[in-house]
């Protein structure tokens, strides 16, 4: 897939100058070659450690730390079950079975809606509130099988607002940049939206 | 801290010296450690040996694998510490063999097992794995782990060297910390998080760095193995000898392992002075070609236009026949001797006697026209570890990424760690340039200039006039000749008269070879002037000691002309060439590690090399050669074993007094020879360099570490990493020809022209372009004239 668009290495070496040192900009990049394909592309992750100075396995590297990056196209909603240790304890496993019955699709797989995909990720440090769901990062404490229940219908029918934005919308890295940039704002979930 | 007041007196009497050492106990034992030392390094100093995965005391430690743990006495009682990461300090008390020491390290080791597949049987690390043997040392003997391992595809290739078997790496980051730290070649790293963390590289970008095989080396596990060696061995059928690997003039250390007579591995030795254990892949993989099956076993003469094989004592007669024929044909001086640098000093050293002394000719040289002036080693010489300690290390010579690897590991990790600057002047940016403090580019034939323009800097010259300057010096670029290269180092010796030198020289033994003796006597043409004499006749005979002058030699056209031009040619050497195809007489020489001797390094270090096979049917030593030769031609050199080589050395030559088979046993990191004194140091030349027409081009040629040389190309692990030869341009210059990356574009020099495949690259400077040379199928020796200052070159799109 593509690396950055011209217009998002604008907003690219914006973002890096706010920076004194490029490399730290390298998570904010990420997530705008993200919202730009949906996912991370290996062109997009190797412009990225162009532009910020670093070798492409380093970028890799550190983008694959990170649960919230993806490294093929996923569904609107990110579904990621808490499997690590303290999760785990309190029934984590048997919570993402019984998501993946309830999608009809496995772990690490989206739904052919293009909706869901649902994962069983590590520790996402909510361990005092375990088992812990998230989705596209916000978080639900405590799941039960029932609230899994709920919760999947709500968004499959879009009850639930604004609380959960499409996969890939980048509130932080768009808050500082101008509106009336290439892909900001509106204009951003509009092109999730098309995605 | 540093202004802190000290009310002494004062008048107060003088103070006992101050102590420098710490005082610590290990296990109830006083022990002395050296301050800033860490409490795993100075247990072991102390005969403790705590177990460890992830440390290693050429990294920086990371306090990884935890199973290094000992108790070391706090404030609130014994706590336990991660003893690679713990400074030691003045009256501290460690413990090593406690029971909770010991729990703890049966827990890390449990749990690093754990994970691990546990298949010894069929791993090559089986035998010589700190994971093995310290499961066995320190671990518990059991597991309670019964679930189902992690499974991966095993193994995958991480470069063309490397393999890597996921499930068995213990995420030491000993690796990826080399990769970092020392090679400065960032391609691998780990990948993705907690139980899924594994090394890999990026997609599709190998980990294709020019000491990857060190990896293989350091992981403390089976989980990098390379390709040359997997499934070759096992441990315990390796037999060893300590050697030095002679593929490049840094002489790194190794041990040469192999069993039932052939070679089987190269392994790092750490040699402080040298290489620190590291290996450049190209010394380390090389071995393969002496296992070729196209070595030279037996000697070939000519009959009626073919080389045939023949025994030794006709091969050697015929040889003396030649020579004894062009002796009394044009008196001794119509015999050219060139080579040497690629053996032994034994074999240099009997060269330089039958060559001065026996045939009585002073053409002789150990370069071959892309070189230095051999006035070079008669300079104030550095060591490496000078180099790497200076002030100022300024480069005025070839990309030591690329010819010397190791030293430039060792100059990287000045620089790198704040020791050093790096002042480099070059007419490519190469490997060092990023990690230079100013790199100053120059069109070949202006490097005067160039230097005298940075003299006259003021923030240079107070660099310089700083501290220790350490020169490193030869030749960047083989379509010029040495003289502005020559020239611009008697500018900065003159400028800064306290530099110390290191000879950038390329050949394993060039230094040794020179040194010895095979560099031109009183009126002896160097090898340029030698072989435009065999071109027109007047040198008769060209006895080519391991050298190939139709690959080595930078013009292309003068080399072909002389070996058409010379009636009689002898080459010795353990491996075919385009110049032995040519030669009347072959003498089937015996190969790294098929014989024992010394060598010397670019700092005029001497160490052992060491045989660990027997010689390829009836090959031998150069040495023996020449002293055989010698008698066939009448005279007894009196050189009747190595041993007897090393003595005569020692007695003949002033510069290798002191070394002997004692003192190199007494001294593993070798004896630096002195710097001779027999030799006139370079005189700085005045040079002529023409004014390069606007439309053409400069042109740069230098080497990389893959190319066509006979170790290379008969390896077949290392053989397809040469590259080929396409011609570097500027985007911005390609652009002003009107070519675009990857076309075909004319090259025409005053020699000749020629199709080479142009390459865009920004690396390149404005006004030049750079050919690597001796690439497969490369032509770009046929566009260089060798008494030519500068080559420059017109491009034409096609
Ligand atoms: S591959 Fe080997 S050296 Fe690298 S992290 Fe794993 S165990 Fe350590
Ligand atoms: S740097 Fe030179 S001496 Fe060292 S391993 Fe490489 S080729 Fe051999
Ligand atoms: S283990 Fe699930 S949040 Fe930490
Ligand atoms: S050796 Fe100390 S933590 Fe690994």
């Amino acid at each position: 897939m593509a690396r950055l668009t011209d217009a998002n290495v604008v907003v690219a070496k914006e973002i890096i100058a706010r920076f004194p040192r490029p490399k730290s900009a390298l998570i904010p990049l990420l997530h705008l070659a993200q919202e730009q394909d949906g996912f991370l592309a290996n062109d997009a992750m190797a412009h990225v450690a162009e532009l910020v100075g670093v070798t492409a396995a380093e970028v890799y590297g550190t983008a694959t730390f990170y649960e919230m990056f993806k490294f093929e196209r996923v569904g609107r909603y990110c579904l990621n079950v808490c499997t690590g240790i303290s999760c785990h304890l309190m029934g984590a496993w048997e919570l993402l079975e019984h998501a993946e019955e309830l999608l009809g699709v496995k772990a690490g797989s989206t739904t052919e809606d293009l909706l869901f995909t649902i994962e069983g990720v590590e520790c996402i440090a909510a361990c005092t509130e375990a088992p812990a769901v998230s989705v596209n990062h916000r978080y639900r404490y405590r799941v039960t099988p029932e609230d899994m229940d709920r919760l999947i219908d709500d968004l499959r029918h879009d009850r639930l607002g604004g609380e959960f934005p499409a996969h890939g919308v980048l509130a932080r890295v768009r808050q500082r940049t101008p509106d009336n940039w290439a892909g900001t704002g509106a204009a951003a979930q509009q092109a999730v939206d098309a995605r | 801290m540093s202004d802190v007041k000290t009310d002494a007196p004062a008048d107060a009497a003088p103070e006992p010296p101050k102590k420098t050492t710490l005082s610590i106990t290990v296990d109830g034992r006083a022990h002395e450690a050296q301050p800033g030392q860490l409490v795993i390094d100075a247990c072991e100093d102390a005969g403790t040996y705590v177990p460890r995965f992830c440390y290693h005391h050429r990294m920086n430690p990371v306090g990884m694998c935890r199973q290094c743990l000992v108790e070391v006495e706090g404030p609130r009682g014994p706590m336990m510490v991660v003893s690679c990461m713990t400074p030691v300090a003045e009256g501290q008390v460690v413990r090593t063999e406690t029971p909770g020491v010991k729990r703890a390290q049966e827990g890390v080791l449990e749990m690093l097992l754990a994970n691990h597949p546990l298949d010894c049987p069929v791993c090559d690390k089986g035998g010589e794995c700190p994971l093995q043997d310290q499961a066995f040392s320190h671990g518990p003997g059991e597991s309670r782990y019964v679930e189902e391992k992690r499974h991966y595809e095993k193994p995958i290739p991480i470069s063309d060297l490397v393999l890597l078997d996921r499930e068995r790496c213990i995420l030491c980051d000993r690796c990826t910390r080399f990769a970092d730290e020392v090679a400065g070649d960032k391609l691998i790293h780990f990948i993705s998080r907690g139980n899924a963390t594994q090394v890999n590289t990026f997609p599709d970008e190998p980990f294709a760095s020019y000491f990857s095989g060190n990896t293989v080396q350091i992981c403390p596990v089976g989980a990098l193995t390379a390709t040359p060696y997997r499934f070759k061995a096992r441990p315990w059928d390796l037999t060893q000898v300590e050697s030095t690997c002679t593929t490049c003039a840094v002489g790194c250390r190794i041990v040469v392992q192999g069993s039932r007579d052939q070679l089987l591995r190269y392994q790092g030795v750490d040699s402080d002075p040298v290489n620190w254990g590291w290996l450049c892949d190209r010394g380390r993989f090389n071995f393969e070609a002496v296992n070729s099956d196209q070595r030279l076993g037996t000697p070939l003469v000519r009959e009626q236009g073919e080389l045939r094989p023949t025994g030794w004592s006709e091969a050697l007669a015929r040889a003396a026949q030649l020579i004894r024929e062009a002796v009394d044909a044009g008196g001794p001086g119509s015999v050219a001797v060139l080579g040497g640098a690629r053996g032994t000093n034994e074999d240099a050293f009997a060269w330089a006697r039958l060559a001065h002394d026996v045939i009585g000719t002073p053409h002789v040289s150990a370069q071959l026209g892309d070189g230095m002036p051999v006035g070079l080693l008669a300079l104030n010489r550095a060591t490496i570890d000078e180099a790497a300690s200076a002030s100022t290390i300024v480069l005025l010579g070839p990309d030591l990424k690329e010819e010397l690897p190791v030293l430039y590991l060792r100059l990287r990790d000045a620089a790198e760690k704040r020791r050093s600057r790096i002042l480099e002047f070059t007419p490519k940016p190469g490997g060092m340039t990023r990690y230079a403090w100013k790199s100053i580019g120059y069109e070949p034939g202006t490097q005067v200039g160039a230097v005298h323009a940075a003299l006259a800097n003021d923030e240079i010259a107070q660099q310089l006039g700083a501290g220790n300057v350490v020169i490193v010096a030869g030749r960047a670029n083989l379509a010029e000749t040495s003289a502005a290269q020559v020239a611009a180092l008697g500018e900065l010796l003159a400028a800064v008269p306290g530099a110390k030198v290191l000879p950038a020289l390329r050949r394993g033994n060039v230094v040794g070879a020179v040194q010895l003796g095979m560099r031109p006597g009183k009126d002896g043409m160097d090898s340029r002037a030698a072989l435009a004499a065999a071109a027109d006749g007047t040198v008769e005979c060209l006895i080519l000691v391991g050298s190939d002058p139709l690959s080595d030699v930078p013009d292309a056209d003068l080399a072909r002309r002389a070996m058409a031009g010379a009636r009689r040619i002898i080459a010795v050497d353990a491996l075919p060439s385009p110049s032995t195809a040519l030669a009347d007489v072959v003498l089937a020489a015996a190969a790294f590690a098929e014989k024992s001797g010394t060598t010397t390094n670019l700092e005029g270090r001497v160490t052992t090399v060491g045989q660990k096979v027997t010689a390829r049917h009836t090959a031998r030593p150069d040495w023996m050669i020449a002293a055989q030769l010698a008698a066939a031609l009448g005279t007894d050199l009196g050189l009747e074993s190595e041993a007897d080589v090393l003595a005569a050395m020692a007695e003949l030559n002033d510069s290798y007094a002191e070394i002997s088979a004692a003192a190199l046993a007494a001294a593993p990191d070798g004896v630096l020879a002195h710097v001779p004194t027999t030799l006139d140091p370079i005189n700085p030349p005045t040079v002529a360099v023409p004014d390069r027409n606007s439309y053409d081009f400069r042109l740069v040629v230098s080497r990389k570490l893959y190319d066509a040389a006979v170790g290379t190309a008969h390896s077949p692990s290392l053989a397809h990493l040469a590259g080929g030869a396409t011609i570097h341009i500027h985007p911005a210059d390609l652009d002003r020809v009107g070519a675009a990356d990857g076309d075909s574009v004319k090259v025409t020099s005053k020699r000749a022209s020629g199709v080479f495949q142009a390459t865009s690259d920004t690396t390149v400077l404005r006004g030049t372009a750079w050919v690597p040379f001796n690439q497969p199928g490369g032509t770009v020796g046929e566009l260089i004239d060798a008494t030519a200052p500068v080559t420059d070159i017109r491009i034409e799109n096609l």
